[in-house]
Parts: C-alpha cells; sequence; structure tokens
C-alpha cells in the first residue's frame, strides 16, 4: 500500500498525495497503551506486596483473615462479568441495540456484586482491627486490592456513560470503538484479578 | 462561628498560612500581584481576551500547544532559577558567625522547589512542548491522535505549576529535598502541608505528562506520511518516540509511589513508615525505577536536536542514522537497569552494587557513540556557527565533562565518598544543563522562525550561549572541588571559613547565568522588535533538511496542503535535490480538530481538587473530585469535534504564499 | 472558519466508516466460550489445590498456584482481549512486551534490591518480627 501511494499511476516519484489523506484512527492503540502504564501501577503494587507483604507486625497474617469462599465467589462474579461483556460485544457487532444494553447491564450487576462483597470483606476486617493501618502486610493487601476495586468502580461508571450513549446513539462506529475501549479495560481488570487471587489470597493463607 | 465549623469549611487553612511575617516572601508576592494585574489589565484594556481564549487557550493546534508549553516552561525558569540565586547567595554568605539571610527553614523550602520546578515544570513542559512543535510537522501530519487530549495534557501541566506557585503564598513547599524521601517525608517528620503541596502538584502534572505520552506515541505510530518507514523518520521523530516510551512506561510508576506516600500521610498506613512493618527504602527503591528512565527522558530529545541542528548546519547527512536510531534503542531498555546506582550507599552489598555499577558503565557506551557521530558529522562538514550550533559545540565540551564525571560515580567505592556531595551536584547540573537546556535551547533557536515567521536575534543569541556556557563553568567547577573535600549538599550554613572562595566563584558564576537567561530573553524581544530584518519568508531558513521545512513559516492551521509523501530519510532536501515543485492548484477540503474549552475547565477543577486535599477541606474534595468526572463524562457526550477547512479557505491561504515566494524569487 | 461547508457531525461518521476495521480485533462466541471455559477450570484448580491442601508442601503448591495464573493471564490475553501479534501492525504486542519486561524488571528487582538489603543491614526489631504472637 505504501509503495502504491508513492508513485503516481503513471508510474512516476510523487511528493504528495493529491487525494484526500485519512490517517488510522490511533483510539484502540493510544487506550492499549493506556492499559500498559495502568499495568505499570499495579507492577507498583504488587512489588510493595512481594517486599512488604509479610512483614505482619505482630499482627494477623493472611492465613488469619482471608476467607477464600469469599474470594472464590468473587473472582466468579468477575469472570461471569467478563463473558457477558463479551455476549455484550457480539451483540454490538451484529448492531442489536437491545440485546447489547441488557448484556451490559448483567454486567454491571456482576460488577456492583463484585464490589459489594469486597466492602463487605473490608468492611469486615476493618471491624476485626485488622485495617490498613495496623501493618505493612495490611497497607499493601488494603492498597492493592482497593487499587483494583476502584478500578472496577470506574468501570462501573463508564459502563453506565456508555449505556446511555448507545441507548441515545444507536451502535455507530464511534459507539462500537468506545465499546471496545472498555471491553478492553474491563478484561484487563479480570487479569489483574488473577493476579490478586492468586498471589495475594491463594498464597496468603499457605504462609 | 464555631471552631469545629470554621475547621469543618476550610480545613486546616488559616490566616497563619498566608506568610505575612516573611519579607522575602511579601515582597514577592508583591512583585508578582502587580505584574499580574498589570498584565490581565493590558489583556483587558487591548480587548484580546476573546482572541486569547478562541485562538490559544482551548487552541487543540499541536503548534499553539508546543509554544504555550515553552512559554510555561520559560516563565518556570525565572522562578526556578530565582530559587537557584538565592541558593548561591546564601551559601556565598553563610559562614562561621554569619548565618546568612536565609532561615534553615525557608532554605530548605528553596532548594526542594528548585529542584521540582526545574525538573517537572522547566525541562518536561521544554522538551513535550517541542516534541508537540516539531513531531507533526517532520512526519507531515495535520495534527496529533488525539488533539483535545494534547490541550487537556498542556493544561494539566498548568495546573501542576500553578500548585506549586500556590504554596509560595498560601502555606508552605516541602523541606525535604526534590524527591520527598521518607521517613522525613511522612507525617510523622513532616505534618505540615509542604509535602501535601509537593504530592498534588506533581500528581496532577503528571496525569497530562502520561497522556501527552501516549498521544505522541500513537501519533507517531499512525500519522506518519506515507513513505515514512520506521528509518526513515527524522532523528529528532525517533528521539521522541523513545522518549515517549519512557514516559508512559515510568510516570506511572511515580503515580504509585507517590499514591502511596499520600496513603501513608491521609490513611496513615504502613508502607514506608519506620514502624508496623514499613521500609522507607522501598520508597526510594521504586522513586528511582522512575527517576533514572526519567534522566533519559529528558535528554533522548536533546541528542534529537543537536542531531538535526549538527547534520543541518554543516550541510550533510547525519553520520551513522542508523547507529543512533539503535543507541537509541538501547538506551531506552537500559535506563531501566541502573537505578540502583542513585543509592549504592543504602547497603544492599557488594553483589547488587556491583551488577548496577556495571549496568551504568554499559550505559555510557550508546551515549558515547552517539557523540562519535555527531562529530564525524562536523568532518568535513561546511559548519556553519549560527546559534543553534554554538548551543551544539557548547553541549559536546560540557555533556563529556559531565557524562566522566558520572561513569566516575558509577563505581560503588567512589560512590560511597561522593554520595550527597556537592560532586553529585556539580555532575547532574553538568548534563542536565549541557544535556537537556543546551538542547533545548538550541531546538528552541533552531525551530523559533518555523512558529513565528522571524528567527530571532543573533546578537543576543550568542551573548546568551557565551554567558551561559561560562556562567556554567565558573557555577559548578567548584562545587567539584568542594565536593571532592567531602562537602555535602542541601546545607544553608558551614564553619569552615578556607571553603567560602570557592562558594563565592559559583555565586559569580552564577551572575553570569543570570544575564545569559537575561539575553536569552532579550533574543525574543530584540528579534520581535527586527522581525521585518529577520523574517522568514521562505518557511527553510537554514538550508533544513526534514519536513517541517517545506511548508510555510509559520505553518497554516493544516500544516500542509497535501500530505506529502516520503523516499528518503531527509525527506525535505530529497525533494529539493530532484527539483520537487510546490503544489498550487488542486486544493481540496481540509478535516481539522475543534477547538474544546474542556481542558482547561477540566485542569482548573483539578486545581480545586488538589487544594481541597493539601488543606484537608474534605467537603471542597468531594464536591470537586465528582465535579471533575462529571465534567469529563459530560464532555464524552460531546460528538462534534471536527470541522472541515474549505477548499476555498485552503486556496486562499496558499495562493498568498504562492504570491509570496515568487515576490522573493 | 467553524462555518465549515460540510455538515461536521455528518462528516465524521463517513470519515469513520472508512476505517471500520482499523485495528480492533473482535472475537467470536466460540473464542468467548472456549475462553471462558478454560478460564473456570483455571481458577478452580488453585482455589482446590490450596482449600484441599492437595500437594504434599506449600512450596509445591506455591508454584502450581502461579504457574496456573501464568497460564490463565495467557487465556485472557487471546481468548478475551484478543492478542495477535498482527492487531494494529504488531504495535500492541510491541507494547504489551514492553511492559511485561518493565515489570518484570521492577518487581524482580525490588525483591532483589530489598532482599540484599534486609540481610545486610539490620535485622528487623522485635515488634516486627514475621511471626504472629
Amino acid at each position: 500500500m505504501a509503495h502504491a501511494q508513492t508513485l503516481t499511476e503513471a508510474g512516476e516519484t510523487r511528493f504528495h498525495l493529491t487525494e484526500d489523506h485519512h490517517p488510522e484512527n490511533g483510539t484502540l492503540l493510544g487506550f492499549w497503551i493506556y492499559l500498559m502504564s495502568d499495568c505499570l501501577i499495579f507492577a507498583v503494587l504488587f512489588a510493595c506486596y512481594a517486599v512488604l507483604g509479610r512483614n505482619y507486625a505482630a499482627g494477623p497474617s493472611g492465613a488469619d483473615l482471608f476467607d477464600l469462599p469469599i474470594v472464590a465467589v468473587n473472582t466468579a462474579l468477575l469472570l461471569f462479568s467478563s463473558i457477558t461483556y463479551g455476549f455484550a460485544m457480539l451483540s454490538a457487532q451484529a448492531k442489536k441495540v437491545p440485546a447489547t444494553l441488557i448484556w451490559l447491564a448483567i454486567t454491571g450487576l456482576f460488577g456492583l456484586g463484585f464490589l459489594s462483597l469486597e466492602l463487605y470483606e473490608f468492611h469486615h476486617l476493618i471491624h476485626e482491627g485488622a485495617g490498613p493501618q495496623r501493618s505493612a502486610f495490611l497497607s499493601s493487601f488494603f492498597v492493592l486490592v482497593g487499587t483494583h476495586g476502584l478500578h472496577v468502580t470506574f468501570g462501573i461508571i463508564w459502563l453506565v456513560t456508555l449505556m446511555t450513549q448507545v441507548a441515545k446513539r444507536g451502535l455507530g462506529v464511534e459507539m462500537k470503538r468506545r465499546l471496545m475501549c472498555l471491553s478492553m479495560f474491563w478484561h484487563f481488570l479480570d487479569v489483574i484479578w488473577i493476579g490478586v487471587f492468586s498471589f495475594v489470597y491463594l498464597l496468603g493463607v499457605l504462609k | 462561628m464555631s471552631p469545629d465549623l470554621v475547621k469543618t469549611i476550610f480545613g486546616r487553612l488559616t490566616w497563619d498560612a498566608i506568610p505575612f511575617h516573611e519579607p522575602i516572601l511579601l515582597g514577592t508576592f508583591a512583585m508578582v500581584a502587580l505584574g499580574g494585574i498589570t498584565v490581565l489589565a493590558a489583556l483587558t484594556y487591548f480587548k484580546v481576551w476573546g482572541y486569547l481564549w478562541r485562538e490559544w487557550l482551548t487552541s487543540v493546534d499541536h503548534k499553539k500547544i508546543g509554544v504555550m508549553y515553552i512559554i510555561l516552561a520559560i516563565i518556570m525558569l525565572l522562578r526556578g532559577f530565582a530559587d537557584a540565586l538565592m541558593m548561591r547567595a546564601q551559601q556565598a554568605i553563610a559562614f562561621g558567625d554569619a548565618a546568612g539571610y536565609l532561615p534553615p527553614h525557608h532554605y530548605d523550602q528553596v532548594f526542594t522547589a528548585h529542584g521540582v520546578i526545574m525538573i517537572f515544570f522547566v525541562a518536561m513542559p521544554l522538551i513535550t512542548g517541542l516534541m508537540n512543535l516539531v513531531v507533526p510537522l517532520q512526519i507531515g501530519a495535520r495534527d496529533v491522535a488525539f488533539p483535545f487530549l494534547n490541550n487537556f495534557s498542556f493544561w494539566m501541566t498548568v495546573g501542576g505549576a500553578v500548585t506549586v506557585m500556590l504554596s509560595l503564598f498560601v502555606g508552605e513547599f516541602a523541606r525535604t529535598g526534590w524527591l520527598a524521601y521518607p521517613p522525613l517525608s511522612n507525617l510523622a517528620y513532616s505534618p505540615d502541608v509542604g509535602v501535601d503541596y509537593y504530592i498534588w502538584s506533581l500528581q496532577i502534572a503528571g496525569v497530562g505528562t502520561t497522556l501527552s505520552g501516549i498521544n505522541l506515541i500513537v501519533t507517531i505510530v499512525k500519522m506518519r506520511a506515507p513513505g515514512m518507514s520506521l528509518m526513515k523518520m527524522p532523528v529528532f521523530t525517533w528521539t521522541s518516540l523513545c522518549s515517549n516510551v519512557l514516559i508512559v512506561a515510568s510516570f506511572p510508576i511515580l503515580t504509585a509511589v507517590l499514591a502511596l506516600l499520600t496513603a501513608d500521610r491521609y490513611l496513615h498506613t504502613n508502607f514506608f513508615t519506620n514502624d508496623f512493618g514499613g521500609n522507607p527504602m522501598m520508597y526510594v527503591n521504586l522513586i528511582w525505577i522512575w527517576g533514572h528512565p526519567e534522566v533519559y527522558i529528558l535528554v533522548l530529545p536533546a541528542f534529537g536536536v543537536f542531531s538535526e541542528v549538527v547534520s543541518t548546519f554543516c550541510g550533510k547527512r547525519l553520520f551513522g542514522y542508523s547507529s543512533m536510531v539503535y543507541a537509541t534503542v538501547v538506551i531506552t531498555i537500559l535506563s531501566y537497569i541502573v537505578w540502583l546506582h542513585h543509592f549504592f550507599t543504602m547497603g544492599s552489598g557488594a553483589s547488587v552494587n556491583s551488577f548496577f555499577g556495571i549496568t551504568t558503565m554499559i550505559i555510557s557506551i550508546p551515549t558515547g557513540a552517539k557523540i562519535f557521530n555527531w562529530l564525524f558529522t562536523m568532518y568535513r562538514g561546511r559548519i556553519r556557527f549560527e546559534v543553534p550550533m554554538l548551543w551544539t559545540v557548547g553541549f559536546m565540551v560540557t555533556f563529556v565533562i559531565g557524562g566522566m564525571t558520572g561513569v566516575l560515580l558509577a563505581v560503588p567505592p567512589a560512590d560511597f565518598v561522593l554520595h550527597n556531595s556537592l560532586f553529585l551536584i556539580a555532575h547532574f547540573h553538568n548534563v542536565i544543563i549541557g544535556g537537556v537546556v543546551f538542547g533545548m535551547f538550541a531546538g528552541i533557536v533552531y525551530w523559533f522562525p518555523k512558529a513565528f515567521g522571524f528567527k530571532l536575534d543573533p546578537f543576543w543569541g550568542k551573548v546568551s550561549f557565551w554567558f551561559w556556557q561560562i556562567g556554567f563553568f565558573f557555577a559548578f567547577m567548584p562545587l567539584y572541588v568542594l565536593g571532592l573535600m567531602g562537602v555535602t549538599r542541601r546545607m544553608s550554613h558551614f564553619e569552615d571559613h578556607s571553603l567560602q572562595i570557592w562558594f563565592v566563584i559559583s555565586a559569580f558564576g552564577a551572575v553570569l547565568i543570570l544575564i545569559g537567561i537575561i539575553a536569552f530573553v532579550l533574543q525574543m524581544v530584540v528579534g520581535y522588535l527586527k522581525r521585518e530584518q529577520l523574517a522568514d519568508p521562505t518557511g527553510d531558513p537554514w538550508g533544513g533538511r526534514t519536513l517541517e521545512w517545506s511548508t510555510s513559516s509559520p505553518p497554516p492551521a493544516y500544516n500542509f496542503a497535501f500530505t506529502p509523501v516520503i523516499h528518503e530519510v531527509d525527506a525535505w532536501h530529497d525533494m529539493k535535490q530532484r527539483g520537487y515543485v510546490r503544489p498550487t492548484t488542486g486544493f481540496i477540503p481540509i478535516h481539522m480538530p475543534k477547538n474544546t474549552g474542556a481542558g482547561i475547565i477540566l485542569a482548573g477543577i483539578s486545581i480545586v481538587v488538589g487544594f481541597a486535599m493539601i488543606w484537608h477541606i474534605w467537603w471542597l474534595a468531594v464536591a470537586s473530585f465528582v465535579a471533575l468526572v462529571g465534567g469529563a463524562i459530560a464532555h464524552t457526550f460531546n460528538f462534534k469535534r471536527d470541522y472541515y477547512i474549505p477548499a476555498e479557505e485552503v486556496v486562499r491561504v496558499e495562493d498568498a504564499r504562492t504570491e509570496a515566494l515568487r515576490s522573493l524569487a | 472558519m467553524s462555518a465549515a461547508s460540510h455538515d461536521a457531525h455528518h462528516a465524521h461518521d463517513a470519515h469513520d466508516h472508512g476505517h471500520d476495521h482499523d485495528g480492533g480485533a473482535h472475537g467470536s462466541l466460540k473464542d468467548y466460550v472456549i475462553g471462558f471455559v478454560l478460564a473456570v477450570i483455571l481458577t478452580a484448580i488453585p482455589f482446590w489445590l490450596v482449600m484441599g491442601h492437595v500437594l504434599p508442601t506449600n512450596q509445591m503448591t506455591a508454584i502450581a498456584v502461579m504457574g496456573l495464573a501464568i497460564i490463565q493471564v495467557l487465556v485472557h490475553m487471546i481468548y478475551f482481549l484478543h492478542m495477535n501479534s498482527r492487531s494494529e501492525g504488531g504495535w500492541t504486542m510491541l507494547a504489551l512486551v514492553f511492559t511485561l519486561v518493565v515489570v518484570v524488571i521492577t518487581l524482580s528487582g525490588s525483591l532483589w534490591v530489598m532482599h540484599n538489603l534486609d540481610t545486610h543491614m539490620m535485622a528487623p526489631m522485635p515488634h516486627d518480627m514475621r511471626e504472629v504472637p
């Protein structure tokens, strides 16, 4: 393609295009790069947990605190929300506005369920005296898991915004691109959660 | 009102926060206020508010945003340099019984502010501004990939700068040094607002920096003109790409570390405390994982400028283009594995220290290769010693000295002696002034005619160069000596009178640099006054080689009437060689992004969020944060973000240029 | 200048339509279902390993959990994020690889540096000791 553009139809070298030129849209690439930068924020939080996560300061450890069944339910909720978002994207590809909206709503509900359980867990821990101030272990635990939770919260706000826009404008190219960005964001949070439940919770109870 | 109510409304903001008892600050405030009122009055009197708002503040044009970044940098340079002069003056007189004129409480704020401002609000806006101005033109694009985001990024950077400046007159700034190491920066030892000002100004500016990094990467990846493969990109674009990759892959680390410090200060967590299992050294470790790439974020674009300047003013193709590119990429990657050399003395032991000592020495190799590339480009070239070239030659001499002292510091045992001494201060000023500042000044002088249509005054440009160059050696060579004698940094008072002479020499050097800065501003003023004489009607005042010189000076809003097609590395040189004829007919409408005020509004709200958090005004923090999120969402409902410049308008602009070029010939 | 000859909104959509397929890889129903099933299995195994004390030593369990986590991350990348080396001309893959390198450097570097620091410098104070009372 590039080669064809450098020559005129007559095969002479040309130095400018005479037709209208539109570079490719860069939104998806840009958003992907943003996700990569977000990934580094989590890398720092994971690094802190890795370095400080055993500094219990004579306080409780993960084995004393973590309730694995709750984590399992939370993980399941996020996984379900991932596939329902996938269904929303498939409906969007097929230009089915109501189906897209329904799947998005279900995704949002799963997200809300995840958040409520996480808040319940946090509340419970703080109530037991195992708040983020207790030890470096708990500081890094709360901030790592909490930052993931904040991302999910913003994901839900964004989801509602997009649902409003889809309802108003239908599924044009621009709306599909926005849904695609949120899709990447949502699945990215799922990937981070794999790290959280494996590294923090499961290894945490192993001691 | 009851004290509780006052505390709810104003947080910890009281009248005590206003420095009525500090004559220096009051004087500064009076001057700033007077200057500000004069400027505002002048703007109102000449009725330029509407013009300013429509054409500049809300502009999404990358050229205007670039220019605004550079203006911000020059204003902040004056502030940062005032801090430097205050430190030099204090250290030149505060010996023995003489306490000097700055109490430690104030002096500590001055050196912290100097470092923060010079790195985040002078060097960063300079490189971002220059990249914004030049990169789209060099790759034959009409704007950046996300024009609104560009405007927003700029205003967030301004927001950070405004927050720092606020600390001068409302409360105080951090007294911790420019990286705010805990435990000193933690709540136990810095309970006042200083560190909070530090944190929030950097967080606000950091958002802008990261987003602008993403923006420029996508611009370079997606918007290059047809035919411009990666290995045909101008070197400045290459170094900009690498610099932005570093921004995106390191500023999030700074953001996260500062957020953890914020958590320690606001939520009483224990990341970097001395109790409850916290570890302050983890902060030092993490912040330098950002900090070392930051060094290369600053200097890579400067290397790009030198490459463009050397090949232009020697009339030759750059020697070893591909080795230059590879060296840049290698530096980009290596810059991530040297961070520990900033804290060899922490005590990680011999294996860790030797690893990082060796990697540090390795990273100087590609940098050295670049120096040779520039030298070989000059060899047998027809060198024109115009002002940009002077800065480049000055850089090569100065930077090599700084680089060699850097390799010296990379030897861990030597570093144990020199750590935190004035030798270190001399070293990094040597590379940052000699590399980044000289590079950006060369770039500003080089591309100024492109941005404004006339050259800067060469006489004052040369005066500026010589005063900077000589002033630099007077100001910093004594610091090398003092550092070798064991004098540590950040001292406001000395007992040993035998040291004084070195500090006096250094202060003299600072005065020479002051003259250099004045001359730098004068070259713009005089250049403006003589703009008829110094005008650049051709668009190619230096005999340039890359695409930005193929369009008019200043370029039209759409940069290029037709998207150029590239065949060689030095595309414009190639076009000139092959007798390219500028098209004068067949113009079509051009698709462009629309201006928007959303960026400046959102950044303004961000300042309020930061201010409320700093002063613990919780209701305002919540309200403004909700407004910020709401404003951002509202902006996403604006789908009308572009328009077409009609063909008649393009014809009008291009015909005027055709006419101007004809009258020249 | 804003008095453009074209209706801006209409023009924008027209411009976009030409680029419907620039980049964003789309999954099929089959992709999502395969991904989901694999993810469920790869999540269930580590929970089972830890909660059921299946393996003889904790160390083996830890290695298995982390190994499965890495596999699951790959599954999510391929089936949910539709990563491949072709999308966006390979730039997304390049960005990912570069980020992973930086992540690995940050994690392993911090651990190495801080571990060496702990070994070489003063031992933790008694109230910082790692064991629960």
